[in-house]
C-alpha cells in the first residue's frame, strides 16, 4: 500500500464513527470603527513604524520628502518614475498595498501592480508603503474577505523584530529595519 | 547536536530536579513567562469576543479532524493544481527519505531553514548531514541553540535558557566574521546574526519550511512569524520543500479569520505577528513540494479523549501559565514539545514505551491554567488523567490501589481501616519505605486524626 493510501485508511479507521461538528461563529466579521484610518495609523505606529496621513493632493511632496536621497526600487504599475533596479545595493523600496487591518495595525501586498515581488518588499532595508483610506477595513475578518487566495500575500505588522534575547525587541534582524507608511485620504 | 533529543535518559522527576537546582535557569524562565503572560493577557482582553473566536476555533479544528481524510485530498488536488507536488510520509524516516531526496536532486548540499517544530520531531536536520547536506537554521533563536549545540526549551523562544552573556559567546566562538569587540546588547547581537545569515540566504537554491496552516480549499500555506527569515527562505531559493503535520489543515479559506486573531494573540501576545507569508502551490516560479506528515498522529487521532491534543496550533500559552514548566523549563521534559501541551502530545504520538514518555503524563500539578490560557480550549488535564490511567504502573502501586480499592468499596471496612490508623497514628515515620517514598519524597504525608470524622460524628450524634 502507498503511503498515501495508508495513511487515509489510517485516518477513516480512527474516527469511524466520529460525529459531525457545528462551527458556531458568533465572532465579529464586521464592525463598525468610527475612525478607521486614525486607528490604522495609531495601531501601526504601536510597531515603531512611522506614520504619515496626508490629503491625496499631497501624497507626492510627501513621498519626495520621505525618499530623499535614497535609492528607490519602483515596482512596476506603481504611479512615480524612473527606479532602480538592483535589488542588492537599493537603499529602499516604494509599493502600494492590497488591504490594511486597522484593529491590528496590519498591510497586506498582494504582490499585484505597484506592490512588486515578494523579494523587492523584503531585502532592501527600508520600507515605504502609501495605503489610501479607502483601501483600510475594520477587522481581521474583513480583511480575509476582501483577499485573493490563489496571489502570495504577504501581512506586515511593523518592521522586522526579534525577541529572542532575552524578550528584548529588536528591529530589523531580516527584514526591512525601517518601515514608513503614508496613508492618503 | 550532540546527543539525540528523543530517547533522552530519565524521566521527568529526574530531569526536573536537576533543572530546579539551575537558579539561572529559574530567572530567566520566570522572567520571560510572566513577561509574555502579561501582554498576552492585555491584548487578549482587547477582543471583546475572544471566547466565540475560542469555540469556533475548537469547531473548527475538530470538524477538520473528523473528516481529515476528505479534506487531506481536498488540499492534494488544490496544491497540485497551483503547481506543487504532494508527498506522504508514514513515518519520520519516510519523511526524511523524501526531504532527502529531493534536496539531492537539486544538487546541492545545503538548504536553509525556516523554523519548524515538524523537522525537529523527525530531526531532519540529523538525516541530511548523514547524507552530506547542511541545514542551517535561520531564526535567530534556532541559530543560537544550532551553533551553541543545544536544544530548544521553548516552542515559541527556543533559546530562552541562555542569556545575552552566553549568546555572545557562542557567537563569538562560532561565527566566522565575529571579533572580540562585540558586545552582548541584543542589538549588536541581532546585527551579527543579520550579517551572519545574509550571504546565505542570496546564495541559496534549496529552503525547508513547516507551515502554520494549510488550506483544502485552496491549497494555501501560511507561515507566521517575526524576523524575516522565514519570508527569506520562503521567497528566494529556487526549491521550497515544507514538511507538514497533517492536523495542520483548515477547511476553508475564511478559517483563517479565526486562526489569525487566536494566534498571534495567543503566542507572543502581539496583535498580529510582524510577518505572515501565504503561498499557493508553485508561486513566482518556485518549485514547491509539500510533505504530509502522519508520524504518529493518526494514532493520536484514533484516541477519542486524547485526539484533541491534535488541536494545537503550538502557540505556548500553555507553557507560559504552568507552574511546573516555570520551574523545570523545557528540556525536562526530553522532547520538541515541552511544557502542558507536551506532556499529552508527545507519549500519544510516541507511546509510553519508555520511562521519560511514561513519566510525562504525571508531569503537571492539573492545576488547569492550561485549559483556561488554551486558544483551542484543548482540557489538558482531562487528557493527562487518562493517559495517567493507561501509563505502566509499578507492581507495587498496582497491588497498594488495588488494598484500597477493596478497603474504599465498603463503608464497614474503611470504618475499621481507620480505627486502625488511629491507633498507630505516632508509629507512622515522616517518609515510607522502598518504592512508597517516591510518594512522600514530593509530599508530606497528612496527620492522622486521634479519631476519624465517622466516629467524632457517631458520638455527638448520641450525646
Amino acid at each position: 500500500m502507498s503511503a498515501r493510501e495508508e495513511i487515509l485508511a489510517r485516518v477513516r479507521k480512527a474516527v469511524a464513527g466520529a460525529g459531525d461538528v457545528e462551527i458556531p461563529r458568533r465572532y465579529r466579521t464586521e464592525r463598525q470603527v468610527e475612525d478607521l484610518v486614525g486607528l490604522f495609523a495609531e495601531r501601526v505606529d504601536d510597531y515603531r513604524a512611522i506614520v504619515h496621513v496626508v490629503p491625496a493632493a499631497g501624497l507626492a511632496a510627501k513621498i519626495d520628502e520621505c525618499l530623499g536621497e535614497r535609492r528607490m526600487i519602483v515596482p512596476d504599475g506603481f504611479d512615480r518614475a524612473g527606479g532602480w533596479d538592483d535589488l542588492d545595493t537599493a537603499d529602499g523600496v516604494i509599493t502600494n498595498c492590497a488591504v490594511g487591518i486597522a484593529e491590528t495595525g496590519t498591510i497586506v501586498l498582494d504582490h499585484g501592480p505597484g506592490q512588486g515581488t515578494r523579494a523587492q518588499t523584503l531585502v532592501p532595508d527600508y520600507h515605504l508603503c502609501v495605503v489610501r483610506a479607502d483601501q483600510i477595513v475594520a477587522g481581521v475578518p474583513e480583511a480575509v474577505a476582501r483577499l485573493d487566495p490563489s496571489r502570495p500575500l504577504t501581512w506586515i505588522s511593523g518592521p522586522s523584530a526579534t525577541s529572542d534575547i532575552e524578550l528584548n525587541r529588536v528591529e530589523g534582524v531580516h527584514g526591512p529595519r525601517t518601515l514608513e507608511v503614508v496613508i492618503s485620504t | 547536536m550532540s546527543a539525540t533529543f528523543i530517547g533522552m535518559p530519565g524521566n521527568f522527576p529526574q530531569n526536573s530536579k536537576k533543572a530546579v537546582q539551575n537558579s539561572q535557569l529559574r530567572f530567566n524562565l520566570r522572567k520571560a513567562t510572566h513577561t509574555i503572560r502579561g501582554k498576552r493577557a492585555s491584548v487578549v482582553g482587547e477582543l471583546p469576543d475572544w471566547q466565540e473566536l475560542r469555540a469556533a476555533g475548537k469547531a473548527i479544528k475538530d470538524h477538520t479532524l473528523h473528516h481529515l481524510d476528505r479534506y487531506l485530498l481536498q488540499l492534494e488536488e488544490a496544491v497540485t493544481r497551483a503547481g506543487g507536488t504532494v508527498h506522504w510520509a508514514r513515518d519520520a524516516a519516510e519523511a526524511n527519505r523524501i526531504v532527502t531526496d529531493l534536496v539531492k536532486a537539486t544538487g546541492e548540499t545545503e538548504v536553509v531553514k525556516v523554523k519548524s517544530m515538524a523537522t525537529q520531531e523527525i530531526e531532519l536536520n540529523q538525516a541530511l548531514a548523514a547524507h552530506g547536506i547542511t541545514a542551517y537554521e535561520t531564526d535567530l533563536a534556532e541559530l543560537i541553540v544550532q551553533l551553541g549545540d543545544d536544544f530548544p526549551s521553548h516552542i515559541l523562544v527556543p533559546a530562552i535558557h541562555r542569556n545575552r552573556s552566553e549568546i555572545r559567546e557562542i557567537f563569538l566562538d562560532k561565527m566566522p566574521h565575529v571579533t572580540p569587540d562585540l558586545t552582548d546588547d541584543p542589538p549588536a547581537l541581532a546585527e551579527a546574526a543579520r550579517l551572519h545569515l545574509r550571504e546565505r540566504f542570496l546564495r541559496s537554491k534549496v529552503a525547508i519550511s513547516g507551515a502554520n496552516f494549510m488550506v483544502a480549499e485552496t491549497g494555501t500555506l501560511v507561515v507566521l512569524e517575526s524576523e524575516g527569515n522565514g519570508r527569506m527562505c520562503l521567497t528566494l531559493p529556487e526549491t521550497l520543500i515544507s514538511v507538514v503535520g497533517i492536523e495542520k489543515l483548515l477547511p476553508s479559506w475564511r478559517d483563517l479569520e479565526v486562526f489569525l486573531q487566536l494566534l498571534p494573540r495567543s503566542s507572543t501576545g502581539e496583535r498580529m505577528n510582524p510577518y505572515t507569508s501565504m503561498w499557493t502551490g508553485a508561486t513566482e516560479g518556485q518549485d514547491f513540494h509539500l510533505v504530509l506528515l502522519d508520524n504518529g498522529r493518526t494514532d493520536v487521532l484514533a484516541d477519542e479523549v486524547g485526539r484533541q491534543a491534535l488541536r494545537c496550533i503550538r502557540c505556548s500559552a500553555c507553557l507560559n501559565v504552568c507552574p511546573v514548566y516555570e520551574r523545570a523549563g523545557g528540556h525536562a521534559y526530553g522532547s520538541v514539545y515541552p511544557g502542558p501541551i507536551g506532556a499529552i502530545l508527545t507519549p500519544q504520538l510516541r507511546g509510553m514505551s519508555s520511562e521519560l514518555d511514561a513519566s510525562l503524563p504525571f508531569a503537571s500539578s492539573l492545576c488547569g491554567a492550561c485549559y483556561e490560557a488554551c486558544p483551542v480550549a484543548i482540557d489538558i488535564p482531562e487528557v493527562l488523567v487518562d493517559l495517567r490511567a493507561k501509563a505502566p504502573h509499578a507492581a507495587a502501586e498496582r497491588a497498594g490501589m488495588k488494598v484500597a480499592g477493596w478497603i474504599l468499596n465498603d463503608h464497614q471496612r474503611l470504618a475499621k481501616a481507620q480505627r486502625a490508623a488511629t491507633r498507630v497514628r505516632k508509629l507512622v515515620p515522616k517518609r515510607l519505605p522502598g518504592p512508597l517514598s517516591a510518594w512522600t519524597d514530593t509530599r508530606d504525608i497528612p496527620e492522622i486524626p486521634e479519631e476519624s470524622f465517622r466516629d467524632w460524628w457517631e458520638r455527638n450524634e448520641r450525646a
